[in-house]
């Protein structure tokens, strides 16, 4: 029975070069942005989201597990930065900081509740979760509800870097982005990812050669779901607003859909496949709920035909690891 | 249409008969990656109980499973009853008289003695009826309601076994049916072996207890690395029990 | 007392929806190992083929339960053969995804048509009316739903633990390689397994469709709920299923009429707590 993962191909010293090579080109070509006519906003919201694709994809893609409710630690960060920003004043800085904590203490008792369960049945648990705290959220008066919270201020980091110009704003969005990237890379290449793999590869081995799995695998959740929340606080910046849409179902799924595009357990797919449902919500977005449609026909397509994504097909065609 | 005679195996049956029952050809076979058969070689003639015996991992199970068409990538010839079916699905072989007990018994525990038993469809005509099945195997009779798998390994293998016979299936393959068994059980399912014989059963089986083998055996095979190196019959045991030392590491 | 009374009967009600899916749910499980993300969609479709029965053909509800079934039955036969099947040797998870795939676009097409609003389904006229049971008013359409669907999941149960038929499909579960081997056509069995469990929720949507009017987002919110069911069931036995989705209906039911803010979370509160204590379901079967 394959896994989902299979293809991911092992980590050489040489691939290792070709990995960052590729990261130094995405850096670039994302540094130049602003010179371009390329929409700043759309851009930023990908890499909003590209953020939050590779952090679900260190689950899934190392720790081998699907979290269908990776849409809670988004919606979380939103409103906690947001409540921040608008409701208490706090600088830019703080309200990332109070965002990705909050994202973080969710991550830590959801993990202890989820982990107890493996492959299907965590990813139901996820869901189930993830739909709790959209009921709490619904209700809950500094949510605002159905409305959201809206004009979330922008604000000036530090007290000089003034994120309402956009161009400011990218760059600051852009090294959110490239830092939590890092960190995920750090991590896949690290001795802690090492054993991830090996737990995703042969659970009972690891346990026979006295590794507590449980533990990694809640460590590999709270930093996926920080991070996570760490993209939702961003994202407060570009939106301006945190509503009950990044809590829903559906945004878990299009997390979901963004990695599988691209390509699970590769480093570069969830970029990829952030930018392209993104830019095709975009393009779409005129038509109503033929947008749903094709995301579920992209997802079908995907399973039977196209399980490597993206970028794990080039990766597979280049034999190298991408 | 007598089958021209395979190359590999030296000649344990001299006569070539019409009533070739298996004819096994260069089988090759695969476990995923695995490449566990080799190219096999060898027949079962009406009314034999053929042995397959090796080591542990020499691919007696995995020829079995490939004959009954649950290995996932086979290539070479197996004809059984003059029908080619290395690309048969297991069911279409199953319906064409070939049964299987597999080494774990393969017992249902969701279900109970009664239900495993009467589980196997009639394939052919021909099969022992429930009277002629609780004679061979009386103690079944009484556990029918008692769930599959609270049965004893002896019991276990009784069920096995029984449930083949109902469905009308000649051509039995019987995996390891005395391991972990006591001597008393294995004394039991030797007879059970040889009545069935007398009936017209055609009966492939692996076994590592080769001792018991010899008691019902007719022609020995020999299996290492996914091939078939050697065979004989069993009148002519004593002059090889040298050479099956050595290959079995007896 | 009143209102508790009618609040019971509510969760009763939601009980049986909750029960008849997640029976269909831990069915499709058990014999094809996947998590039929598509079964709310299946439920809705349930409930429009019975509209359309009506609108377009005059057969009224009678001959949509028997009827819709059918239809959305074969329906599912048709994806699990064309879709489902390629996935037989893979991970799990990739079933959950495509069956996910799936909702999105039956849900997305229905969405299209017929927009987010409701299309009315008139209870029977066999049906209609009430009675005074002293302690509160039944109204026999519910009533009927009830008793109609503990009838379908004990049947089911029936056939499944104590017939032939169900034996096959019961060692099928276990060891379908070994099954196969007897000579019985098990991909067969395993569509028609699916078409069994997608039946059910298109049953649950013919008797939903005069309660809940039809609406093409109707199977989305009950899919999880049915999914927390599952898991605190544990997808084990089919008795644990009917048992589990009756009785949280009912807590639902007794929520709502004391704490009516929680009503919507209790059933995932519950499978939290659940899973503290007894991760494998309070039926235990190991994932």
């Amino acid at each position: 029975m394959t896994a989902l993962t299979d293809d991911t191909l092992p980590v050489t010293p040489r691939a290792m070069r070709d990995e960052m090579i590729v990261f130094a080109i995405m850096a670039v070509l994302l540094a130049v942005v602003p010179f371009t006519d390329i929409y700043p906003f759309f851009v930023m919201q990908a890499l909003c989201f590209a953020l939050l694709a590779c952090a679900f994809n260190l689950l899934i893609g190392y720790g081998g597990l699907l979290s269908f409710g990776h849409a809670m630690f988004l919606g979380t960060a939103g409103y906690v930065s947001g409540h921040a920003l608008k409701v208490w004043g706090l600088p830019p800085e703080l309200g990332i900081i109070a965002g990705t904590a909050a994202s973080a203490a969710l991550a830590v008792i959801t993990g202890v509740i989820a982990i107890r369960r493996q492959g299907i049945y965590f990813a139901m648990i996820t869901l189930a979760l993830s739909q709790l705290l959209y009921f709490i959220y619904l209700q809950v008066p500094f949510t605002h509800g159905e409305d959201g919270i809206q004009g979330i201020p922008q604000g000036k980091m530090l007290g000089f870097i003034d994120l309402s110009k956009p161009t400011i704003l990218y760059y600051v969005v852009l090294a959110g982005f490239l830092a939590g990237f890092l960190l995920i890379f750090r991590t896949i290449n690290s001795p802690f990812g090492e054993v991830l793999k090996a737990i995703r590869e042969n659970e009972p081995r690891a346990i026979s050669l006295g590794y507590k799995t449980d533990q990694y695998k809640l460590l590999a959740y709270i930093l996926s779901g920080t991070l996570a929340g760490l993209a939702g606080a961003l994202k407060v910046f570009v939106a301006q607003n945190a509503s009950l849409t990044d809590v829903e179902v559906g945004m878990s799924g299009l997390i979901v859909l963004m990695t599988l595009v691209g390509g699970l357990g590769t480093i570069f797919g969830p970029v990829v496949g952030a930018f392209i449902i993104i830019a095709m919500q975009q393009y779409l977005a005129g038509y109503g709920q033929w947008v749903t449609v094709i995301q579920g026909v992209v997802f079908v397509s995907c399973v039977l035909l196209f399980r490597r994504g993206l970028v794990g097909e080039i990766a597979h065609l280049l034999k190298r690891s991408l | 249409m007598p089958e021209a005679k395979m190359a590999g195996a030296p000649a344990a049956n001299a006569v070539p008969s019409a009533a070739e029952v298996l004819s096994v050809q260069n089988l090759e076979a695969w476990y995923g990656e695995s490449h566990i058969l080799h190219g096999v070689n060898f027949n079962v003639n009406a009314g034999e109980v053929v042995t397959l015996l090796g080591r542990n991992g020499a691919g007696k199970t995995t020829t079995l499973k490939s004959v009954m068409g649950i290995i996932g990538k086979r290539s070479g010839s197996i004809r059984f009853n003059n029908s080619e079916i290395v690309r048969a699905s297991s069911d279409r072989i199953a319906r064409m008289g070939v049964a299987f007990c597999p080494e774990e018994r393969g017992i249902f525990a969701s279900l109970d003695v009664r239900e495993n038993l009467l589980l196997p469809p009639t394939v052919k005509q021909g099969g022992l009826s429930m009277e002629q099945i609780f004679d061979l195997f009386p103690n079944l009779k009484e556990r029918l309601k008692s769930q599959g798998t609270k049965l004893s390994g002896g019991e276990q293998q009784m069920l096995a076994i029984a449930r083949i016979l109902r469905t009308g299936a000649n051509f039995l393959m019987l995996d390891e049916p005395t391991e972990g068994l006591a001597p008393v059980i294995i004394q039991q399912i030797g007879e059970t072996i040889a009545r069935l014989k007398k009936q017209g059963f055609t009966i492939l089986l692996v076994e590592q207890n080769f001792r018991f083998a010899s008691t019902v055996a007719d022609r020995f095979y020999i299996v290492e690395h996914g091939k078939i190196i050697d065979g004989f019959a069993n009148s002519e045991l004593q002059a090889n029990m040298d050479k099956l030392h050595t290959y079995l590491g007896v | 007392m009143q209102a508790l009374y009618a609040q019971l009967l509510v969760g009763l009600i939601n009980g049986s929806f909750y029960a008849l899916l997640s029976l269909g749910l831990a069915v499709i499980f058990g014999m094809l190992n996947i998590i039929n993300f598509a079964h709310g969609a299946l439920y809705m479709m349930g409930a429009f083929c019975a509209y359309f029965l009506l609108s377009l053909t005059g057969l009224g509800y009678w001959w949509a339960l028997l009827v819709a079934p059918i239809i959305v039955g074969i329906f599912g036969m048709v994806l699990e053969r064309t879709m489902l099947q390629w996935l037989a040797g893979l991970d799990h998870l990739y079933g959950l995804l495509l069956t996910f795939g799936l909702a999105l676009i039956i849900q997305g097409v229905f969405q299209n048509y017929f927009g987010s609003s409701g299309l009315p389904y008139a209870i029977p006229d066999e049906l209609k009316g009430g009675m005074n049971l002293g302690f509160m008013y039944l109204p026999i359409y519910r009533g009927w739903v009830v008793v109609f669907s503990l009838v379908v999941c004990l049947s089911t149960w029936f056939l499944i633990e104590k017939t032939r038929l169900g034996a096959y499909l019961r060692a099928a579960t276990e060891n379908p390689t070994l099954v196969r081997a007897f000579g019985i056509n098990v991909p067969r069995m395993i569509t028609l397994t699916y078409g069994l469990g997608v039946g059910l929720a298109a049953l649950a949507g013919v008797l939903s469709a005069p309660i809940n009017q039809v609406r093409p987002l109707m199977g989305e919110n009950v899919i999880i709920v049915v999914f927390a069911v599952v898991v605190i069931g544990g997808m084990g036995s089919i008795m644990g299923s009917i048992i589990t989705g009756f009785a949280l209906g009912v807590i639902e039911g007794l929520t709502k009429y004391f704490y009516p803010e929680a009503s919507n979370t209790v059933v995932f509160v519950l499978m939290v707590l659940v899973l503290l204590v007894k991760p494998t379901g309070l039926t235990g079967r190991a994932a």
